[in-house]
């Protein structure tokens, strides 16, 4: 039979994450993602130079929605630092820090705070970084150009920029050489407006990954799915808008999910809650894998150590 | 849409000037901007008044490459001119035109296959053009099997089911929508089609509404590109609506911006 061969018309754009010395930044490595020629591991396709990524999601606060992780981590989630460091120990190849303790909702820290946490979390793991704010946009305004100036030559992704902040988050980005993170509420057409209004301001598509806020597994996942699927074969076909690097904050979907906080004894047939909860992360880490995702943000070191594996083997 | 810039022919009067006083900038002014306005090719005419079209046409081809990599249209219906420019143009030019006459056929697809050019056939015959779309199609199925002889790869054929003038020759609409829409059926892989849109309007006193709406009507009929004044500001943004409401772009409040940004 013969093979039906779909050979794109563009690529991928390579977005790259990190600055070494000798790029005037002190990350031990500069990440590259992006630069795909095919779907997902389609090898006999097209080409996919670098394979997808692992981030380390690290909160500057104790997760209270996450029951388990908080109790299993209790060690480290009392502390960015020591939970950053981490990332290297358990083979991340990069840390994804939220600023969550900055929501007003939450401690309402400062944006003094948050550049000082940003350095010393930058001193403290030479891994590239993504900086993610605590998610409301006029508290994000004001902390995350305080981040960009304080990260100024390490070249971090610096996320969320939206519909209602982007202006602010994207000019402190450019001033300080920085990518950004654009999320749109998973909707394939908000999503290439919002990239087309961030590049009009002269940021480059080639420093801009995409955030469509996909949901855990369980939730909407095949919705999910499906428009980043749409959003990465229109990038292929010769759409630029579209063929920036997407991101899955997996991490944070899972943890709060009643499937990864309900004990075993309240729900007998869905088995151990730890293996159930971190295999939760996997699976839904494996299905975006498919779909197109760049950089998956995970929490676990079980789930980090077997998505590597199986990105290892697709590659 | 593929977009061929029309603009660099002979026939314009700034072209000629351009041309008889060897003056470049004029020449490399026309292709930016038709390539900033949206022209993925660019059509090269040395036009009717050139006195040594093979000189010509040499010049303004090195005069474009100056400026731009982008794929030329090489339009003449002499042989050793389009041998000549399909050499200095390089990858991926067009050869424009032969029609579905035997002896064009043989003279020109065998320079088409010596440079891998893309090949604008238009269904005219020795009998002219067909007033309806059987005889249209019959001419592009012939033009067709003569390119198979030649060994040549069916989707680099264009054919141009050639629209004439809505003010002499109304019916004719109606039989090149069907053309288009037929052409597909003839081989597999199917070969492209192509118009010379602006020919359509022709004598008309709205020239650029008749084009623009024609366009729309042959992009719903399947028209994978054309030879047109991608100058034209409302004729692009006709063409690039209706390639959204085709499905052909992801649809966001920018659309017009969104493509221009491809």
């Amino acid at each position: 039979m013969e093979k039906v061969i779909e050979k794109a018309v563009s690529k991928i754009s390579e977005l790259a994450i990190g600055a070494t010395s000798a790029n005037g930044g002190t990350r031990e490595k500069e990440l590259k993602i992006g630069g795909q020629s095919a779907m997902p591991f389609l090898h006999f396709e097209g080409s996919m130079p670098n394979a997808p990524v692992v981030a380390l999601e690290v909160w500057d606060t104790v997760p209270e929605e996450w029951p388990l992780i908080a109790d299993e981590f209790k060690d480290i989630v009392n502390d960015p630092i020591k939970w950053a460091q981490k990332g290297k120990e358990w083979g991340a190849d990069l840390i994804s820090l939220r600023l969550e303790s900055c929501h007003p909702d939450n401690k309402n820290n400062s944006a003094a705070y948050a550049a000082d946490l940003v350095k010393k979390v930058l001193a403290a793991t030479k891994l590239p970084l993504i900086v993610i704010g605590c998610g409301h946009p006029e508290k994000d305004q004001e902390i995350l150009p305080a981040v960009a100036e304080a990260a100024k030559g390490e070249k971090i992704l610096l996320g969320m920029a939206t519909k209602d902040n982007y202006k602010t988050i994207v000019a402190a980005a450019l001033a300080s050489g920085h990518s950004i993170i654009a999320e749109s509420p998973l909707d394939i057409n908000l999503a290439k407006q919002l990239n087309i209004l961030v590049s009009d301001m002269s940021m480059p598509l080639e420093r801009i990954a995409m955030h469509h806020t996909t949901g855990g597994l369980g939730y909407g996942f095949e919705y999910c799915y499906s428009i980043m699927e749409r959003c990465r074969l229109a990038g292929l076909a010769g759409d630029k808008i579209m063929a920036t690097p997407i991101i899955n904050m997996i991490a944070d979907e899972t943890w709060k999910t009643k499937e990864a906080k309900t004990p075993q004894d309240e729900q007998p047939n869905w088995g151990d809650l730890h293996k159930r909860a971190i295999n939760w992360e996997i699976a839904c880490a494996a299905g975006y894998l498919q779909s197109g995702a760049d950089i998956l943000v995970l929490a676990h070191p079980e789930s980090i150590k077997q998505v590597k594996q199986t990105i290892g083997k697709l590659k | 849409m593929l977009v061929i810039g029309e603009k660099i022919n002979g026939m314009f009067k700034s072209v000629r000037e351009g041309i008889q006083t060897k003056n470049k900038k004029i020449i490399q002014d026309i292709a930016r901007k038709q390539l900033e306005a949206g022209a993925d090719v660019l059509d090269v005419n040395v036009g009717p008044a050139s006195a040594e079209p093979l000189k010509d046409m040499a010049w303004l081809i090195e005069t474009i490459r100056e400026v731009t990599k982008a794929p030329l249209a090489i339009d003449t219906t002499k042989p050793d001119v389009m041998d000549r420019g399909l050499t200095i143009a390089g990858e991926n030019s067009f050869l424009n035109s032969t029609t579905g006459e035997e002896e064009k056929l043989n003279a020109l697809l065998p320079i088409a296959k010596k440079h891998n050019a893309k090949i604008i056939a238009l269904t005219i015959d020795k009998a002219g053009i067909p007033n309806h779309a059987e005889g249209r199609l019959e001419i592009a199925a012939n033009i067709i099997a003569k390119a198979m002889e030649h060994e040549i790869d069916t989707s680099n054929l264009y054919i141009d089911a050639v629209i004439l003038p809505v003010n002499v020759a109304q019916q004719h609409s109606a039989a090149v929508l069907e053309t288009i829409k037929q052409t597909k059926l003839l081989c597999d892989p199917a070969p492209k089609t192509i118009l010379g849109l602006s020919n359509v309007s022709q004598g008309t006193n709205v020239r650029t509404l008749v084009d623009r709406t024609f366009l729309v009507m042959a992009l719903a009929s399947g028209l994978d590109s054309a030879i047109i004044n991608p100058l034209d500001k409302d004729l692009m943004d006709a063409m690039i609506t209706a390639e959204l409401l085709l499905g052909k772009n992801i649809y966001c409040d920018s659309f017009l911006n969104a493509y221009r940004k491809k």
